[in-house]
């Protein structure tokens, strides 16, 4: 690494901060040559680069030179209009963010405010506030850029806020250097030591959410309890002034957000909901927890009265410790006799841990009765049967098929949203029947129920549409049929668009691909229901297989690591560093996870079996489908139907059937 | 009103064909009876879920509550006190109880017309 400054990273460190972080480097093997210009480079034999010349005569071999060169303003339409323009680039614009023409205004990098462009987005918003505020007949002036930053160089945490050079005059630097774990902060204090101006921190930058809220404040606490790292207590946002700025990204304070929590808002998920802090970068996720903490808001992590643990941590005691049933989990981690909470959550960890037939053993006990009895419950007690139609590609004869049974079982039939039939109005002994015409008929039945993958929809593609740039339907069917079964903390959907019209509407799905040119973009993160939300963008143009190897890891992390019934918008979400932490981990492997989850998954689509045949094939477990132990062969009386529009319906004669199920309503903010 | 009549003990099933915390249904006189076999020994109560109004409660998840055995409703979750018949979600809803004893290897259940 050739750096003309006398230190690493000039901008953001200082002199001993640029020590510290030297060392992190070196130890990874990359040689520093510090303050120090390259005069040239210098081809090999093969005309292609060989080694680069240092200004001080020494040469340093390379096969690969990779020039970081900062960020350059797009001014080319300055230019072209003759705006003048800044020393370096960028469209010159006053403190009001005009440029010489009064009617032409500038914001965000491509503006050189006096000059100086700041490739960061605090400052660009700010140019954004000052600009909206003009337009309305206002004054604002810029107020000089936020340049504080937070990140990671060669996996090294490394921050900087606020005067971190200590150029105030007369201000004072309290420094920390700990060789042992290897950190290194310094924070600058003005002149009576009240109030923080700024400072640097590395190797352990846990504390920069809060000391950066707390820059041209109070300190929050005494300056060694701020920069010692061991517990990192001192450096809490309970510590923070009611006026400090916890989110940067949506200017929202801590008197903001202890206003939420008075107004009752218990959660994080709450807070995001309702002051918007902690939903653009996530940086400040944590100091939202502490500020719960500080209230008095306990957060709970327990599952239920019978586990105190999370569900992932439950996740973890289950596969490291190989347990394999509910009672010796309870028995040596949990009290009691479980609940309707911890039974299926146990069960889905054990199934996605592939430990066999959902019916089998102590397991059958675990399953809410969907999962027992393999089909959706209703309202009246009866079943619906959804075989699984992959893609939504299905034949004439398949079809047909479907109608046939229907007919001779008296279903009542309707079209579903994920490109299904479902079958409704189906008596737990009729349960084996359907599902045997239906295997004889090459289906499957299929997880319309249970916290598993549900469908993965598609539009026709490539293959019909005049404007399909890929096979959607084909892509749909595999993945579909690779991850059926997968059991997860809640259920997954997906979809496959053939082309960016996206007639599958995939960014409404846990998973989504949309079709480019060139390969697949996957979007992940995405629901209907009662939060709409759309998928965001996680990486683009891949191949199919590193699409799915892709996919293969998202669903194992998300299955390891979630919470029970989180979706996996809320999962992504609730996680610190959000998008970006969750693409470093699939992508980049920083938690060295990916070979752990591609193998989970392996086992997975290697293990899949139909569990309805499984239950056709097992007289144990098919005894279960009976509607009285003491009369098999008595079809439940309960169980009768009136017809609507030529169909059969539940029949509506107690009084007390169709109570409707009360959900809070969505409310309009005022 | 006739004297309430002292209902017979119904042999159901042998005890093996209950497994432990999973219940099934049963057919007593007309009556459909959910029956469960726990740690904490037999319990019999409706089947009938007094919430929802589908006869569904013997494919309730049973399990446990502050120490008191429970049973949930499949369809929305109500979890009753199988030792009462109380919900513990909803004041005031009760689901009905009946006797349950075990004899020679048979699982008998004697209708129990009011609490």
């Amino acid at each position: 690494m050739v750096e003309f400054a006398p230190r690493l990273m000039p901008v953001q460190v200082d002199e001993a901060g640029g020590a510290m972080l030297r060392r992190y480097v070196e130890e990874l093997g990359v040689t520093a040559y510090l303050g120090v210009a390259t005069t040239a480079l210098r081809p090999g034999p093969d005309g292609t680069v060989a080694a680069l010349d240092l200004a001080d005569g020494r040469s340093v071999d390379a096969e690969l030179v990779v020039v970081a060169a900062g960020i350059r303003p797009r001014d080319e339409l300055a230019r072209a209009a003759g705006l003048p323009l800044g020393p370096r680039g960028g469209v010159l614009v006053d403190a009001a963010c005009r440029t010489s023409d009064e009617r032409i205004w500038a914001v965000g990098e491509c503006a050189a405010v006096d000059g100086t462009c700041h490739g960061l987005v605090a400052p660009g918003y700010a140019t954004a506030e000052v600009v909206a505020d003009r337009l309305l007949g206002g004054a604002a002036t810029f107020p000089g850029a936020d340049t504080a930053t937070k990140l990671k160089l060669l996996g090294v945490d490394v921050a900087s806020f606020g005067d971190a050079h200590g150029v105030t005059p007369g201000c004072l630097d309290v420094t920390f250097t700990d060789p042992v774990t290897r950190s290194y902060a310094k924070l600058v204090l003005s002149d009576d030591a009240r109030t923080l101006l700024g400072g640097v921190l590395v190797g352990d930058a846990s504390a920069y959410p809060t000391l950066r809220a707390s820059v041209g404040g109070p300190l929050p606490a005494p300056p060694l309890a701020l920069l010692a790292p061991a517990d990192g207590a001192g450096a809490g946002a309970g510590a923070l002034p009611a006026a400090a700025q916890v989110c940067s990204c949506n200017a929202v304070t801590r008197a903001d957000l202890d206003a939420a929590i008075a107004g009752g808002a218990t959660d994080v998920p709450a807070l995001k909901a309702c002051t918007r802090a902690g939903t653009s970068c996530g940086s400040c996720v944590p100091m939202l927890k502490q500020l719960l903490d500080a209230a008095g808001v306990r957060q709970s992590t327990a599952l239920c009265e019978h586990f105190d643990v999370s569900r992932q941590e439950l996740f973890d005691l289950i596969r490291v410790r190989g347990i394999r049933t509910f009672s010796r989990l309870v028995a040596e981690h949990g009290r009691g006799r479980g609940c309707d909470i911890c039974k299926p959550v146990v069960a889905s960890i054990l199934a996605s841990l592939g430990a066999g037939h959902v019916l089998d053993g102590e397991a059958a006990s675990l399953q809410d009765t969907n999962d027992h009895f393999l089909a959706n419950l209703q309202r009246d007690g009866s079943y619906s049967v959804v075989p699984r139609i992959p893609g939504g590609e299905i034949t004439p004869e398949k079809l047909i098929a479907i109608g046939e049974v229907a007919r001779d079982f008296r279903l009542y039939t309707k079209i579903t949203g994920g490109q299904r039939i479902d079958l409704f109005g189906a008596r737990v002994d009729q349960l084996p029947q359907i599902w045997r015409r239906l295997v004889d008929a090459g289906f499957e039945s299929g997880h319309a129920y249970g916290k598993a993958l549900r469908t993965v929809k598609s539009c026709v593609g490539d293959t019909w549409c005049r404007y399909g740039v890929q096979d959607s339907v084909g892509l749909a069917v595999a993945l579909e049929l690779r991850y059926r079964g997968l059991r997860a903390p809640h259920k997954l959907k997906s979809a496959v668009s053939g082309c960016a019209r996206e007639c599958a509407e995939a960014r409404g799905k846990d998973f989504g691909i949309i079709a480019t040119e060139t390969g697949w973009n996957l979007y992940v993160g995405g629901n209907g229901g009662f939060r709409p939300r759309h998928a965001d963008l996680f990486a683009t143009d891949l191949s199919t297989e590193a699409l799915i190897q892709l996919i293969d890891r998202f669903l194992m992390y998300y299955i390891r690591t979630a919470d029970r019934l989180q979706r996996t918008a809320a999962w992504i979400e609730a996680m610190d560093g959000g998008l970006d932490h969750l693409r470093a981990v699939l992508v980049d492997d920083s938690l060295g996870l990916c070979a752990d989850l591609d193998a989970a998954m392996a086992r997975h689509v290697a293990a899949y079996s139909d569990e309805w045949r499984d239950v056709l094939e097992d007289p144990e477990r098919l005894r279960r489908f009976t509607s009285f132990v003491n009369a098999p062969d008595v079809p439940d009386p309960s169980i009768t139907f009136a017809v609507e529009r030529g169909q059969p319906v539940p029949a509506r004669d107690a009084a007390h059937r169709r109570q409707p199920v009360v959900l809070g309503l969505p409310e309009v903010r005022r | 009103m006739s004297p309430v009549v002292a209902l017979d003990w119904t042999p159901v099933c042998p005890l093996d064909r209950l497994d432990l915390d999973r219940g099934v249904a049963a057919l007593v006189g007309g009556v459909q009876v959910a029956l469960f076999r726990t740690d904490g020994g037999l319990f019999a109560v409706d089947n009938l879920d007094p919430v929802g109004g589908a006869y569904v409660m013997s494919r309730g998840l049973v399990g446990s509550r502050g120490g008191v055995p429970t049973l949930a409703s499949p369809l929305h979750k109500q979890v009753y006190d199988l030792t009462t018949g109380h919900c513990l979600d909803l004041p005031g809803v009760t689901l009905r109880r009946h006797r349950v004893r075990c004899r020679d290897g048979l699982v008998e259940v004697r209708l129990r017309q009011e609490e």
